[in-house]
Formats: C-alpha cells, sequence, structure tokens
C-alpha cells in the first residue's frame, strides 16, 4: 500500500471514528460464491478491538472529510482546522477488497463530509456501494445516508447497502439548530420515514433493498437533553420508523474542538446506562415511563443499573418465585438475563429449582438474589431493607451472599 | 475396567464407534478410562454395534463437546448419554444439571474459540504459479479446524487459501478442502503489503478518550495478540492516551484559519434541479427501481395545458413505446377526450411512478399497484413539475389502492 493512500486513510478514518455505529448484523443470505468475494452472516464478527474497547468491523472511513456544514460537535464542521483528504471511488473499493481478502473486516461502513451538494455527496457513496457490487462484492455494506439528498439517490443506494442509517444527532430541535444550522429536523425525519416505507415495501415484493434495516446515532452529553428525553425520542424512533439500532454516543473530546462546544470528558457511564436502558425498552417490556420512575430528575441513576433502580423503588413487587412466577416477572428481576429467564422457564417444568440451580443458569445471581424466592431460599426481610441499595452497589458487601 | 483410546483431536467417529459398543454392551461409565493415543482404535477391527438414537440437542451437543481440549470430555459425554439411555431422557432440557451445566460451558467455550478463529485470522497474500495464495497462521484453543471451515469455504470460495496450525492444516483449491498435517509458524508468510495500512487504520479509529484496555482484553485475549499484525500497536496507543485527551481538552476554542466558504455554502442549498428537462433527465438516469420496465415513461405534453392527466404507473404498452397512455387505457382515454371535444395535445399526460413493474406468477403475468408510497417516490419531483406544468385542471386516473399523498393532493 502506498504512502499516499496510508496517509489518506489515517485522516478518513481518524475523522469516522465518533459514529458509534459499526456492528454488521441483521443481514444475510449475501453470497460471493465462487466469481464473487464474500458472505454476510447474521450476527456480524468483530475483527479486532482497539484499546477503548470497541470492535473493529467494517472499515468505517469518510469519502472525504471536508464539509461544507458547521456542525459544532463535528470534529469535520468546515471551521475546524483539521487535516482533509479525499479519496476516489476505486481507491474505497480497493481498500475494502484488500482488506476483506485479509480477513481483516466484514464490509465496508462508509460516510462523508458534505462536498459541493449533498446530491453529489450522496452520489457519491452510491458509487462506492455499486462499484462493489459489479465487483461481485458480497460483504456487507453501511452507507451513511445525508438526509438532504434527493430521494431517488437514497433509494438507488438502498439497492446495493445492507445497512443505511441517518443520524439524528441531537435529540432536540432546538440544539440542532444552535449546534448544527445546516441541519433540519424535519428533514432527517421525512428521509428517516421514507427508509421505512422503501424498506416495508422491499420486504412486501420480496426484494433486497437495505436489509439490515436503517439505523441512528444520538450523541449523549453535548446539548442539556436529559436520558428521559434522550429515550423518549428513541423509543418514538424505534416504533415510528421501525429501527434496528439506535447507538448512543457519549460526547467526546475532539482535536481542535468548537468554541461553542468546550472539549470535556466523554460522559462513559451515562452512555452505558442508556444503552441498558434501551435494551429494557426493546426486549423487558419495560416503557420511557418506568424506567424515568427508577431514576431521579429525568436523569438515570449512574452508579446502579436502570433495571435495579426500577426495583429498587417497586420493591412491592418483590420477591418472586423462581418456580412459578409468570415470564415477565422474571424478566423485571434485577440479573436476570433474557436467556436466563428463558433458561428458568423450561428448566422449571422438570425440576423445582434450587437458589445453586439459578445460579449455573444465570451470572448475576448475586443482584437477583433480594428479590427471588427459590426452593430453598426466600429474602425474607431483605428485600426491604433500607440499606439494600448500598448492600448491592458497595463491592465489599457482595461476599456477604457468596 | 475398559480401556478405550481414541485418536488425538476431535475423533467424533471413533467416539461413536466406541459409544455404540459400550452402549450395546450396556458398560457403565464409572468402568471405562478414556485414553487418547494416535490410531490404535481405528487401527483396530471394530465389530458393529448398531447405533444409537439420540435427542438430535444431544448429537449437537457432542458434535461441540468432542472439539473440547479436556481429555475428560469423552468420559463427561459418555455420562451424558448413559444417562439419557437410563431413564432421564430430559435431561438436556435440564440446564441446570451440575453435568449438563458443565458440558453447555464446555460447549459454549468451543463456539467462542471458533467464532475467534473466523475473527481473529489474517491472511497474507503470496504470488504462486496459479494465482494468488492467501496463508494464515493460527493457533486455536481448541480442536477446531474443520468446525471452523465452512465459514471461510463460504467467504472466501474464489480465493485459494490456507489456513495453518499447530494442530493441522486446512486448505482450500476453490473446489475442495484437503486437511493437512501440523504446521509450524515459520511455513507462513512473514509479512504482506497491505498489513501497515491496515495497523494505521487500526491506530486511527482508536479513540483515546474512550481507553478501556480491560473490555478490550475481555474480548480479545492477549494470547491471540501474537498473531494479530494490529496488535503491535496497542501499548503506545494505551501509553499515550491520556496525554491526548489532556491536550485535547486543555486547547482553547480555535479560530477557524480560512474555511468559511460562503460561496459554496450557498450553492449547496441550490442543488434541486430547475427544470422539468433537468428533472427528467435526472429520472431517465436513474435505474428502475423493480424488475420489469425497461425505461422511465416520462410525461408528455405541453407547459401551462389547461389539463393535465395522472395515471397510476405506466404498462407494458407505454414501457415499450415510452410515451404515457398508449397502450389499452390509453385508447379508453383518447376515445373518452375526442368525445368531451378535449385535444390530447393540448393536455399534460403523466403518470406518478414512472416505471413499469411486472410480476411473473405461475404462467400468468401481473401487474401490482404500486406498494404505498411508491407514488411519494416521485412526490418530490411532483411537486415541482406541478408548478412547472402548471395545469388549471388535474385529472387523477385511476389509484387502485394507496397513493395517500396523490388522493390527498389531486382529488
Amino acid at each position: 500500500m502506498d504512502e499516499k493512500l496510508t496517509r489518506k486513510l489515517r485522516i478518513l478514518a481518524d475523522a469516522a471514528k465518533y459514529d458509534a455505529s459499526c456492528a454488521s448484523s441483521g443481514s444475510k443470505g449475501r453470497k460471493g460464491g465462487k466469481d464473487g468475494l464474500g458472505s454476510t452472516t447474521g450476527a456480524g464478527i468483530c475483527h479486532a478491538y482497539t484499546p477503548d474497547g470497541r470492535c473493529v468491523s467494517l472499515l468505517k472511513i469518510l469519502l472525504t472529510n471536508y464539509c461544507l456544514f458547521d456542525c459544532a460537535y463535528c470534529i469535520n464542521r468546515r471551521s475546524s482546522n483539521v487535516a482533509r483528504a479525499r479519496f476516489s471511488v476505486e481507491e474505497v473499493v480497493t481498500l475494502t477488497l484488500e482488506f476483506y481478502k485479509r480477513n481483516y473486516i466484514e464490509g465496508l461502513f462508509l460516510s462523508s463530509g458534505i462536498i459541493r451538494s449533498s446530491d453529489h455527496t450522496m452520489e457519491l457513496l452510491m458509487r462506492v456501494a455499486k462499484s462493489l457490487r459489479d465487483q461481485g462484492f458480497a460483504g456487507y455494506i453501511h452507507l451513511k445516508s445525508i438526509p438532504e439528498a434527493s430521494s431517488w439517490l437514497i433509494e438507488q443506494a438502498g439497492l446495493y447497502a445492507d445497512r443505511m442509517s441517518i443520524n439524528l444527532e441531537l435529540p432536540m430541535a432546538e440544539s440542532l439548530k444552535r449546534l448544527a444550522p445546516e441541519k433540519n429536523g424535519g428533514t432527517i425525519a421525512s428521509a428517516m420515514g421514507q427508509m421505512q416505507e422503501r424498506i416495508l415495501e422491499a420486504r412486501e415484493e420480496r426484494r433486497r433493498f437495505a436489509p439490515a434495516g436503517q439505523s441512528t446515532q444520538v450523541i449523549v452529553g453535548a446539548d442539556e437533553a436529559d436520558d428521559v428525553t434522550v429515550l423518549g425520542a428513541c423509543a418514538t424512533l424505534y416504533h415510528r420508523y421501525g429501527l434496528k439500532r439506535v447507538y448512543y454516543s457519549a460526547f467526546s473530546p475532539i482535536p481542535d474542538a468548537s468554541a461553542l462546544l468546550a472539549a470535556k470528558p466523554p460522559p462513559l457511564q451515562r452512555e452505558n446506562r442508556l444503552y441498558q436502558a434501551d435494551w429494557l425498552l426493546r426486549y423487558y417490556g419495560f416503557s420511557v415511563g418506568e424506567i424515568a420512575a427508577g431514576g431521579r430528575d429525568g436523569m438515570l441513576e449512574l452508579d446502579i443499573d436502570p433495571k435495579l433502580a426500577w426495583a429498587l423503588k417497586h420493591r412491592d413487587r418483590f420477591p418472586v418465585d423462581v418456580n412459578s412466577a409468570p415470564r415477565e416477572l422474571l424478566l423485571r428481576v434485577p440479573g436476570l438475563g433474557v436467556r436466563a429467564v428463558d433458561k428458568i422457564v423450561e428448566t422449571r417444568r422438570h425440576a423445582r429449582l434450587r437458589l445453586g440451580d439459578v445460579g449455573r443458569l444465570s451470572p448475576g445471581i448475586k443482584r437477583a438474589m433480594p428479590f427471588l424466592i427459590a426452593a430453598d431460599h426466600s429474602p425474607a426481610h431483605l428485600t426491604d431493607r433500607a440499606d439494600l441499595r448500598a448492600r448491592l452497589t458497595s463491592p465489599r458487601q457482595m461476599s456477604l451472599f457468596g | 475396567m475398559r480401556s478405550v483410546s481414541l485418536s488425538p483431536g476431535a475423533d467424533l467417529g471413533g467416539f461413536r464407534a466406541a459409544l455404540r459398543r459400550l452402549i450395546a454392551e450396556g458398560v457403565p461409565p464409572e468402568d471405562i478410562v478414556w485414553g487418547s493415543a494416535p490410531a490404535l482404535f481405528a487401527a483396530a477391527p471394530v465389530k458393529s454395534a448398531p447405533p444409537i438414537v439420540l435427542p438430535r440437542s444431544a448429537a449437537e451437543l457432542i458434535r461441540w463437546d468432542i472439539c473440547h481440549r479436556q481429555a475428560e470430555r469423552y468420559a463427561l459425554l459418555y455420562q451424558l448419554v448413559w444417562r439419557l439411555r437410563h431413564g432421564e431422557d430430559r435431561l438436556l432440557e435440564i440446564a441446570s444439571d451440575p453435568l449438563v451445566h458443565r458440558l453447555h460451558r464446555m460447549e459454549k467455550s468451543v463456539r467462542r474459540d471458533v467464532h475467534k478463529m473466523h475473527a481473529f485470522v489474517r491472511f497474507r497474500r503470496i504470488e504462486t504459479s496459479e494465482g494468488d495464495h492467501f496463508v494464515a497462521w493460527f493457533e486455536p484453543e481448541h480442536f477446531i479446524l474443520e468446525m471452523a471451515a465452512p465459514f471461510f469455504i463460504e467467504r472466501f470460495m474464489s480465493m485459494r487459501w490456507s489456513i495453518l496450525s499447530p494442530i493441522g492444516a486446512l486448505h482450500w483449491d476453490r473446489d475442495h478442502l484437503i486437511l493437512g498435517p501440523p504446521a509450524r509458524r515459520q511455513d507462513a508468510p512473514e509479512s504482506d503489503a497491505f498489513e501497515g495500512g491496515w495497523r494505521s487504520y487500526y491506530e486511527s479509529i482508536f479513540n483515546p478518550a474512550r481507553l478501556n484496555p480491560t473490555v478490550m482484553r475481555g474480548h480479545m485475549a492477549k494470547r491471540y495478540w501474537r498473531n494479530l499484525p494490529e496488535a503491535a500497536a496497542i501499548a503506545d496507543l494505551i501509553r499515550s492516551a491520556p496525554s491526548r485527551v489532556r491536550q485535547m481538552i486543555e486547547q482553547e476554542g480555535p479560530v477557524a484559519r480560512k474555511r468559511d466558504p460562503e460561496k459554496a455554502v450557498a450553492a449547496m442549498a441550490q442543488q434541486s434541479p430547475k427544470t422539468l428537462t433537468a428533472l427528467n433527465r435526472l429520472i431517465t438516469a436513474a435505474p428502475p427501481m423493480v424488475k420489469g420496465g425497461t425505461r422511465a415513461v416520462l410525461g408528455e405534453g405541453p407547459l401551462n395545458p389547461d389539463i393535465a392527466f395522472v395515471g397510476e404507473q405506466p404498462g407494458d404498452q407505454e414501457d415499450l413505446v415510452g410515451k404515457p397512455f398508449v397502450g389499452p387505457a390509453g385508447r379508453i382515454l383518447d376515445k373518452a377526450m375526442t368525445e368531451a371535444g378535449i385535444d390530447r395535445s393540448k393536455t399534460y399526460v403523466t403518470n406518478a411512478v414512472k416505471h413499469f413493474k411486472f410480476e411473473q406468477r405461475g404462467k400468468k403475468g401481473f401487474i401490482p399497484s404500486p406498494p404505498p408510497g411508491r407514488s411519494s417516490t416521485t412526490a418530490g419531483g411532483w411537486k415541482r413539475s406541478s408548478t412547472w406544468s402548471n395545469p388549471r385542471w388535474w385529472w387523477r386516473w385511476a389509484p387502485r389502492r394507496h397513493s395517500p399523498w396523490l388522493a390527498s393532493r389531486w382529488q
């Protein structure tokens, strides 16, 4: 690989790293076969991990980091002084294919700064995807759509991509106006709506159009939106546009930060709690209101997970009997995940479960104990103890249950 | 005491044969000593015993656990089969049973190893007389080479590749998988032209402000690092992260040195097509979204007409000719126009959807209605074209089911 291309790669990977949505999941059925290259499996593979603990699954780059927009949170805004570079369509195709052949990546995640016009940019992105497919590439392609681009271009892109995404970035319209003056919440929403229509339509017609669905990213901590606002916005997105995933990205300090938005350490714990709450929304039957009830003043607790927070405030619902409680109730027990609950439900048909049994089915048994009744275990007054929260959060006290 | 010796590695065939014989003879688990020695068992003439019927879940569990590195795996699996056949036929549904729990954990460990092999194999390209050959060196934890092979075959079917390891090798010649003997690290190539670029990418995609090496090690255990070219960068990235972050935070909000491209920003907002011709050019250039049609059928007629007719979508005749309303429906339209005394050449005739769609269902051809939203695909263009063609009256033609946008706007 020549030096010039490596230099561009450094700049344009660095410029892309703040986008969290790197997963390559949910697409299947594409196979390159004898003449092509690649395959997409149902669950994507993480081919490496960087020291920030994040997975490297895709070649995540920008086509260019020149940009006409001036979004305060973004390293690539036009007023920033970062080094700029631009790939040609062919260069991106070569990098993707060569990396893929060496088993470094699952595919390509391509985004871009806006150059010349939104349509021009979107057309370039689309051409990369088309060119890859024309060469028999059957790996994963995730394109970031430019919401301001014309609908026909976005639709063309969806023919070649596995996933399309449009970043919401900021959950409140006011902050969007203040921090990203060229963006428009209405445009983003209608682009998402349009994408959803196309995906449903293609499914009805049994043809391929962004088979892995659409996702979005929300930046956490760049504006004043509290957790309940963020979750409320995301619940609406899941509901209205059938999004596959919302990625929460803690606002991270960037080199050459805008004066409008001072650099500060990213709120990683907050991001983590939002992901947990998101899971509760999607898989555990919680509503935004219930999650909010576990927190305080619109924010989730940082030191305990949102499910435990909810349980501590609703102790009248506990303890539940692991041998008889319905699935929905077991799902509400802190420390029991969906898979553990399913195993419990299956196993208890054949045997009465003791605490040791539950311990073998779930790694979170210590947190679950005060909320559970098993054949040989009753938490007695533990469930109602005033210091339960402290007992469950202080690591030294954990041995009590050991 | 019975002594059973199986081949080293994942000897599924040997285990299956032993299992059949031992179960047929009714030997209890505590009377067997399981060992492994090169090919002794296979060499001995095996009396055929009747096959054993096992639940599918048990067969699957055996397939995975047989690959585990622990020598005890055969004894544990025999215990499982013994219990399944002695009154505990639902045993595998009791995930909390200590034996089942242990076997499941072993399965998980093997699956994880397979998954990590799929993730962490790094090919290096060499040129041979037959063309490119991609070779990797990998050290799996368990005996998983054959379990991991289908993934590589499917993904890299068109390439010639080899994966070498201390427990054996996989070779793919674009047609067949060949299993090879154990290899040594020095049998694999030492470098690859794209490794430097890959490492640069790895370094650049790392965000120092989110440093969390514990999570990284949880997913990418240290024992894999020596075979991952990018792992050489890890130590430096971790060391320099805190100072890089401090620098970013301490830095004052900078003044943009040169980039306020006023003209370009203004021009960006003016990107939409300005005329009907420009819009039509875009529509023509875009390939059809669905199979069936061969071309875009554009609207036809003068701008600023008295009446515009909007159909749903072109049919096969329109698709062939490239003009709207020239098929059976067009003849009806022409007749009606003549009767009403309207000159078609003075009207604007077009369709909401520009492409013909055709589906073969059995022996019949079928023209389905456009699904909801399809007409709004060009709705943006529609609104614009309505201002360009600017008719006094619109005539909406028979949308059969959904065209909500058209319905509300043109009815």
